[in-house]
């Protein structure tokens, strides 16, 4: 029982981080219909941004937690103004054309930013600092949790909610949710839909970015590749949540980080890569727009 | 009778080449044309069920890599029995194993179909990116169960498969896949595949059996993916689970897509292109693939329709008068 608790806690850590990446996904998916295959490869250059704020900062040397917020700010800052570039140079020039051209460009982005990071970074992979020195904390029954993930787990939490405030409560907010309901109808409203879809862009990629320094915490050893694997995860995340729901990407999140740590703990740590797949095929059986989603009837 | 000639025709050019080529040719470039070959197939039975049929699928390198694994278990453990008893019964060798590739050919190309009308089936109930996401995942699933079966290799990669494919075979499967796709184009069921793809639910109330025709276009898409597996494996003589990441399906669907959705010659092209490309850069090293994927982008803003559209290049269209392509809309 508390070597299934242990596992929960993991998984719930794991999931956590897969959410924030999906939520990238999710809002510009809700927004331009389009599956941004770059998205993940925002999220390496999120841990590599930490990497290089970190040793600007010098936050290993004397660790403290200003230092280290100091380190995610930055690179989500880095990485928001990468997100408006990629939107601005290359998807807002495809946004009139087919949706598998914008999706073929969203590949050559991905590609550009996977071998563009091997050439600056390096193929091989770097150890982040540790700006935060590991601490286990016991919960009691057997159950460790360490202080890593603990603020894994905050603040993830924490940006969730602003998200959710922004959502719901700003001006901004409301924006996205007219431009994602109907494009045109918002555009007639006097809302500058370009303008909303950078934002999304940058918003995405923030969250990516640092999703991309919390699983750097913990999982130290980056590199230019880091990305593609979370990146399919968390877009297939998003769509068992619902894609273009902000719930359900963050429960899709959890759910495909609960079940990945357990099939590693009790199945086999090979068959890891699969789960996500086969748990994703079987809920669009049973659910074809996702847990969340709601199935939208066909006009004709 | 014409046809005869015209199939003789083909099996003597392509045996000429066969022989001819090699002399003139050094052995790289043999090898780019040959992965050009297998590109090719590849690109066109995709866009059999990305551009003709307009159903959205990225797990292309799964059915590939089931036709690789399938054809390549049969060669190396009934293939070469046969090539044997065949020679022994004083066939000339490269007869003995064309025959032997021929059919390990064809049953990587039906495990693959198979695979493929099972991946078929949930594109009845589900459409666009959701179908594309478990076309991927289906992909991916392969791809790791090939990892973790210890009688093909694992992660290890499957070595020691006879390398029996040869310019001739290459070439042969590519005018195949052409051949039907082309035929596929012009005929009935091409129609009812163009039909779907502009539009499903007016195909459908015109009694269009969707349903069927979506799973045949898999079927065939995934038939030819097991094909040009087999010819990788066979020539390559070795198989990692690697070679069939969702990067190989995204490169096809990049062929598809660059080359023009539905048009079979634009397809080809592109194939060719996206193949010869990234060993023409070669000499830029480090940059090769910033520069592959850059024009990759460019080309998609400058030509979004892809390099021909939906039209079809035709040599002939330049002397006669102009008729538009089937399916163009």
């Amino acid at each position: 029982m508390s070597e299934f608790l242990q596992q929960l806690v993991n998984g719930v850590t794991w999931g956590s981080v897969y959410a924030l990446i999906a939520l990238g996904y999710t809002m510009v998916y809700g927004i331009l219909r389009l599956i941004n295959f770059a998205h993940g490869d925002v999220y390496m250059l999120g841990a590599f941004f930490g990497y290089f704020a970190a040793r600007f900062f010098n936050a290993a040397s004397d660790p403290n937690p200003f230092k280290a917020l100091l380190v995610l700010v930055s690179s989500m800052v880095a990485c928001g103004l990468v997100g408006i570039v990629i939107e601005r140079a290359a998807y807002k020039p495809v946004r009139r054309s087919s949706r598998l051209s914008a999706l073929i460009t969203a590949i050559g982005v991905s590609l550009l930013l996977e071998n563009g990071g091997i050439l600056l970074f390096g193929a091989d992979p770097k150890f982040f600092p540790q700006i935060i020195p590991a601490r286990n904390i016991a919960l009691g029954n057997g159950v460790t949790i360490s202080n890593q993930q603990i603020i894994i787990l905050a603040v993830s939490l924490v940006l969730m909610f602003t998200l959710r405030f922004i959502v719901t409560q700003t001006r901004v907010g409301k924006a996205m949710q007219a431009v994602s309901f109907n494009p045109t109808a918002a555009a007639l409203m006097g809302i500058s839909v370009d303008r909303i879809v950078t934002f999304t862009f940058m918003i995405g990629s923030m969250l990516a970015a640092a999703a991309g320094v919390l699983v750097a915490l913990q999982n130290p050893k980056i590199e230019p590749l880091m990305g593609i694997m979370p990146g399919l995860k968390a877009f297939v995340a998003a769509v068992l949540g619902g894609i273009g729901n902000i719930p359900g990407a963050v429960l899709g999140g959890l759910v495909m980080g609960i079940a990945e740590v357990l099939v590693v703990g009790y199945v086999s740590p090979t068959y890891r890569d699969a789960i996500a797949f086969v748990l994703l095929i079987v809920i669009l059986l049973v659910r074809p727009a996702g847990i969340l989603g709601r199935q939208t009837a066909e006009k004709v | 009778m014409k046809q005869l000639l015209i199939v003789l025709l083909t099996l003597g050019v392509l045996l000429g080449l066969d022989l001819l080529l090699p002399r003139f040719l050094n052995p790289y470039l043999m090898r780019v044309l040959m992965l050009c070959g297998i590109s090719v197939i590849l690109a066109v039975s995709l866009n059999i069920v990305n551009g003709f049929t307009g159903q959205f699928s990225i797990g292309h390198a799964g059915f590939m890599a089931v036709g690789a694994y399938g054809s390549a278990m049969f060669s190396m453990h009934v293939g070469v029995n046969w090539v044997r008893a065949l020679e022994a019964m004083g066939a000339p060798t490269a007869l003995a194993q064309g025959f032997a590739l021929l059919v390990a050919l064809l049953i990587g190309g039906a495990l693959a179909a198979i695979a493929g009308y099972l991946v078929g089936l949930p594109s009845l109930r589900l459409r666009g990116d959701y179908l594309a996401i478990v076309t991927l995942g289906f992909g991916e699933i392969i791809r790791v169960i090939i990892t973790n079966v210890d009688a093909v290799g694992a992660a290890r990669g499957l070595p020691g498969i006879p390398a029996w494919a040869n310019f001739f075979w290459v070439g042969l499967a590519v005018v195949a896949m052409v051949v039907v796709a082309a035929r596929l184009a012009h005929s009935t069921h091409g129609r009812a595949l163009f039909a779907i793809r502009d539009d499903e639910v007016a195909a459908e109330a015109l009694g269009v059996d969707t349903t069927r025709y979506k799973v045949l276009a898999f079927v065939i898409g995934s038939f030819f993916a097991g094909v040009a597996g087999g010819l990788f494996a066979h020539y390559n003589a070795y198989l990692h689970p690697n070679s069939f990441t969702f990067l190989k399906s995204i490169e096809v669907i990049a062929m598809v897509v660059l080359g023009g959705l539905g048009s079979i010659t634009g397809s080809i092209l592109a194939a060719i292109l996206l193949t010869v490309l990234p060993e023409a850069l070669r000499s830029a090293q480090e940059l090769r693939m910033v520069l592959y994927s850059l024009m990759l982008i460019v080309l998609m803003i400058t030509r979004p329709g892809g390099l021909l559209g939906s039209r079809e290049l035709d040599l002939s269209r330049w002397f006669r008068r102009r008729k538009p392509a089937p399916g163009s809309a």
